[in-house]
């Protein structure tokens, strides 16, 4: 028992649990990134894709429920440290304080954690529920059907390709992964000491974080770049 | 050189205080930070006014009792130098400075520039000890030290307990005093036998004062008058979860806690 409530009851075992469900997170964030960009590989290979991960309810659902509980336990550990550092200065200082060697990224993961959370739920509602209401282009994207031999499968290309090719919704997208190779510009450095991993040096450390950060956000704001330059324009008839 | 001060005064713990204004008579650029507030305080004494509480010892660097945030930063504006070791030379003549005390909830004003910082002190009584045989003193070399540890735990031990860590850290966290003192003494033999029962009551000490957690900003290791290393936080991480896992080492697997 008192495992449990020294994990979750002290400073120090919440940030063990942001890590560990930082880096679940952040190993999503890469497979995710890569089953995407399938999209450059032509509309059979995306939708294939698709249709496969379909065919596996159980493997689906259970990474589903297994990322709601990892954003769940960082939501909540977030929430809660943030509300012990406010509670520990109630009274700010008077004259305009030098951010003393702290990064940008490391004062503002609330905030880019939080705009991030926005952005999951709303890409959520785009594509995998397919709420017409938040695509901003009228049409259904549930709608689109692609005929395999006898069957038909889900059109996830042409959904992507409609998709992005609505400016706002990609402006909205690459904002939101900008800010997403922010947080991890700074959490995936700051993991290693939350976790007590010593092995590497902070600087070697904040060096592995940005080049990661930034290979998250070129990976992902590619594919609305990408189609807002006119990939897949053929599908638009 | 005459500088100008706006400092933070405030009469007691229950009134609330505000910032007031004023002019230094003439000082010795050579004077430090400290006594360059004696002169003003004399100044004030000799108007009949109430002088300004500020915290001081050794003066030399060393004890950790000076504290004060000097535009902004703790202990002015060098970096691996307290406020006793600053001087006025690094200002110049004519400059408005602002003086505030150390703010942290886990440290309440007492008055003016002065805040009690005996959290620390709960924190080091909950483990910050080793246990020794009395009787006549040891031979100095008897126990073996590692070279790489004997060094780190000098780096460690360099901490003097000013709480400018905690003064700098935008979460007021208290993480690099605590793991200064949780490595300075985990890393040397004679710190072994408490070492895991250390770790768990200091940083349970810790959470129970008040101080906020760690964003790994880098502010305290940047303010420290001790250049006391961040990477300290991270050995005191792995030995929390190192002990969270293990339990205390003697007792028996699921034992009363109380006991
Ligand atoms: C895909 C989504 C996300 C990923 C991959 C991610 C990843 C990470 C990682 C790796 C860390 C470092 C853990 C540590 O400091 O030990 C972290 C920290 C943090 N995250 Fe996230 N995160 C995500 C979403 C969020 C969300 C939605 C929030 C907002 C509620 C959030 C708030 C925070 C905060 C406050 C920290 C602590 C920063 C620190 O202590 O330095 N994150 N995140
Ligand atoms: S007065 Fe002792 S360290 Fe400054």
């Amino acid at each position: 028992m008192k495992f449990i409530t020294r994990l979750w009851g002290s400073s120090l075992g919440k940030k063990y649990l942001m890590a560990l469900s930082g880096i679940a997170l952040w190993f999503f964030v890469i497979g995710h990134l890569l089953g995407n960009l399938q999209v450059f590989l032509g509309p059979d290979k995306i939708n294939t894709y698709a249709a496969f991960l379909k065919s596996q309810p159980g493997l689906l659902w259970g990474a589903r429920l297994g990322l709601l509980a990892m954003v769940a336990l960082h939501v909540s550990s977030a929430i809660s440290l943030t509300n012990l550092n406010r509670n520990a200065r109630p009274q700010p200082y008077g004259h305009p304080r030098a951010p003393f060697g702290s990064s940008y990224a490391s004062r503002t993961m609330m905030m880019s954690g939080l705009i991030v959370a926005a952005f999951i739920i709303y890409h959520l509602l785009h594509y995998t529920v397919q709420t017409p209401a938040v695509n901003l282009t009228g049409v259904d994207f549930s709608e689109y059907q692609e005929a395999v031999g006898t069957t038909t499968r889900h059109d996830v290309y042409r959904m992507i390709i409609i998709g992005f090719r609505h400016p706002l919704v990609s402006l909205f997208y690459i904002v939101a992964v900008g800010l997403l190779s922010l947080h991890l510009s700074h959490g995936l450095s700051s993991m290693f000491q939350s976790l007590g991993i010593t092995r590497w040096s902070k600087t070697g450390r904040d060096c592995l974080a940005r080049t990661a950060g930034l290979i998250t956000f070129v990976g992902y704001a590619s594919i609305p770049v990408a189609v807002l330059l006119g990939l897949g324009k053929e599908v638009v008839k | 050189m005459k500088v100008r001060l706006k400092v933070w005064r405030q009469s007691n713990p229950g009134t609330p205080g505000a910032f007031e204004e004023h002019e230094t008579p003439d000082i010795n650029p050579n004077m430090s930070f400290l006594e360059m507030l004696d002169v003003v305080n004399e100044d004030l004494a000799s108007k009949g006014q109430e002088p300004i509480a500020f915290d001081h010892d050794c003066r030399e660097g060393i004890c950790g009792t000076c504290s004060l945030v000097i535009d902004g930063k703790p202990h002015g504006p060098h970096q691996g130098v307290a406020t006793c070791q600053t001087y006025m030379r690094s200002f110049s003549d004519g400059d408005m400075i602002t003086v505030e005390p150390f703010r942290a909830a886990p440290f309440p004003i007492i008055r003016d520039l002065v805040v009690d910082r005996k959290a620390f002190d709960r924190i080091m009584q909950a483990g910050g000890f080793i246990s020794v045989r009395t009787g006549n003193a040891p031979d100095a070399n008897a126990i073996p030290v590692p070279k790489i540890a004997a060094d780190l735990a000098m780096d460690a031990a360099q901490c003097i307990g000013c709480g400018a860590c905690v003064a700098a850290c935008k979460n007021a966290s208290a993480m690099l005093f605590v793991s200064a003192k949780v490595s300075h003494l985990g890393l040397l033999p004679q710190g072994q036998p408490e070492r895991q029962r250390r770790v768990l009551a200091m940083v349970e000490a810790m959470d129970k004062e008040g101080f906020g957690a760690c964003t790994v900003t880098g502010s305290c290791e940047a303010v420290c008058p001790k250049e006391i290393s961040l990477d300290f936080i991270s050995r005191m991480n792995r030995d929390y979860g190192r002990s969270l896992l293990q339990g205390e080492p003697g007792r028996k697997a699921g034992a009363s806690d109380e006991a």
